[in-house]
């Protein structure tokens, strides 16, 4: 018995040694957490930020900003958290994690996602509420969701969804496999689907801009680096990168 | 199988010397429970009880809650249809080919809820080959509706019913019915009088198994049905949701179907384990 037991214990230490840390030693770790919204641009900056700084070993955990905020105030150790509205930034800044003062770095508007080459003909957002459009949006319990209540108010136009996704991803996959003909997305999600979507504007996007704070935590392990991530971020080859994928400046 | 052996071995305490466990098997049994109780525990303690009351009877959670009990109890009904006839010929049939089947059968305990839900919507979607089929012929789509948290609710739940049942059935053997066959029983009274009573126990636990499933189905859902207050937010749906802006309104529901759960798998699943006596 004792024998088994040993060999349990021992595949346990193997198994959970698999998941302990890679890469060279001694090399210098900045773990991100970043909204899931930023992962083509942040990854883009994460090898940037390594080839200028060598032996430094960048992290970034993508997820919903609300999940990300939730980890950290449960002490995950995070360096930078880059959140895609400021809501979940306050809550961190409440708990009294965030070194300094949020910074806003980029906007970001919604946009209409429709199947490519526009078969239901969906010219603005009014068209959003015709009886024959199967429309997909997001709960208003996330960014996406709340933004869209603002412009519905906006625009005065009351919409009749099929389903309230709990992501943004969410709503743009329900379009990419044709299932929707219509979803309510931000500009960067259409710009980051390679044409499966194609995107139209409506001027009353512009009362929903959501903006995206990132800020150095006081638990980094590195708090120089973090600094010096959050500043590629703002700085002006940052921008670039950002702008490219569509996001707005501040 | 091994609800019926739990139920043989019950009837045999009762003659036969009652033979004691080996001590140190509750040390890891301990392990395994708390790993599962401590959780639960964990949820309780967080759990705002005085707002609790407030959460659960919202408009949300009960439409969300009728929809969970409506949907899980009609994907058991044909998990039952369907799973059921499924585990007669996995156990019973001689047909060749059947060795291949059974994995097949079992892939959506392996696959994640969510890539099940994919799958669903890549067939039965408005752009799957079946899905397009259907509109075009009759008219019908399937994402978006009630009917599809079901099909994803027996797509995840029917492994749990067919392997419970089959298992039961090679248990139980042939030789009761060749008896019966041979003293001049119909078909359908063997199956009736001899192979059912047999298997109950063993179906009885599928059933619960394939209903607990289906209540706290998230992933084949979210993925296949979406999410709309009435027609396609179950419970699962909702929790996840809640969590987004009131984690402890999450909380709440989520100790709501634990409750449920706890109440359907305490109350039905010991009966229908032992069988009808």
């Amino acid at each position: 018995m004792t024998k088994l037991a040993a060999v349990l214990a021992a595949a346990v230490l193997v198994l959970a040694g698999c998941g302990g840390a890679s890469g060279s030693p001694g090399a210098r770790t900045l773990t991100v957490s970043a909204a899931a919204s930023l992962t083509n641009v942040f990854g883009e900056l994460k090898q940037r930020f390594e080839t200028d700084n060598p032996g430094v070993d960048v992290r970034i955990n993508f997820a919903g900003s609300s999940d990300l905020a939730s980890q950290i105030l449960a002490g995950a150790p995070s360096g930078v958290f880059a959140s895609a509205n400021t809501a979940q930034m306050d809550k961190v800044v409440a708990a009294g994690l965030v070194a300094g003062v949020p910074q806003i770095f980029v906007t970001n508007r919604l946009q209409i996602a429709v199947v490519p080459g526009n078969p239901t003909n969906i010219q603005g957002f009014a068209d959003l509420a015709r009886p024959d459009v199967t429309l997909v949006v997001c709960a208003p319990q996330v960014p996406c969701g709340a933004a869209t209540e603002k412009v519905e108010q906006a625009a005065g136009v009351r919409l009749d969804p099929v389903s309230e996704e709990p992501n943004v991803r969410a709503v743009l996959s329900k379009v990419t496999s044709g299932n929707a003909d219509a979803g309510l997305v931000y500009v960067t999600d259409v710009a980051s689907a390679d044409g499966r979507v194609d995107g139209v504007g409506f001027p009353e996007s512009e009362n929903a801009l959501n903006s995206y704070p990132i800020a150095v935590l006081t638990t980094a392990a590195e708090p120089e680096l973090a600094r010096m991530f959050v500043e590629l971020v703002r700085s002006e080859d940052g921008q670039r990168v950002l702008k490219a994928a569509g996001f707005g400046t501040p | 199988m091994t609800a019926v052996s739990t139920a043989k071995r019950r009837s045999a305490d009762r003659h036969a010397v009652a033979v004691g466990l080996p001590r140190w098997l509750w040390i890891p049994a301990g392990v395994g429970f708390g790993l599962i109780a401590l959780p639960v525990l964990g949820l309780v303690v967080r759990a705002d009880l005085a707002g609790l009351p407030e959460v659960v009877t919202s408009e949300a959670a009960l439409a969300a809650l009728e929809l969970s009990l409506r949907t899980a109890a009609i994907s058991t009904l044909l998990c039952l249809l369907f799973g059921g006839s499924l585990a007669v010929v996995l156990a019973r049939s001689t047909a060749r080919g059947l060795r291949l089947v059974r994995p097949v059968v079992l892939l959506p305990l392996v696959l994640p809820p969510v890539v099940g839900g994919l799958a669903l919507l890549y067939t039965l979607g408005r752009t799957g080959f079946a899905g397009r089929q259907l509109e075009l012929w009759f008219g019908i789509t399937i994402p978006f509706t009630t009917a599809a948290v079901v099909l994803a609710q027996t797509f995840v739940s029917m492994p749990f019913l067919v392997v419970s049942l089959e298992g039961a059935l090679r248990t139980a053997g042939e030789r009761y019915e060749s008896v019966a066959a041979t003293l001049g029983a119909s078909p359908g009274t063997v199956a009736r009088r001899v192979t059912l009573p047999l298997v109950l126990p063993g179906l009885g636990s599928g059933l619960v198994l394939a209903f607990a499933r289906s209540l706290g189905e998230f992933g084949a859902t979210i993925a296949f049905a979406g999410s709309l207050q009435g027609t396609t937010r179950t419970l699962p749906l909702l929790v996840y949701q809640e969590r987004e802006v009131d984690v402890d309104g999450a909380i709440a529901l989520s100790l709501m179907l634990v409750v449920v759960a706890v109440v359907v798998i305490a109350v039905a699943r010991p009966r229908a384990a032992e069988g009808l006596r």
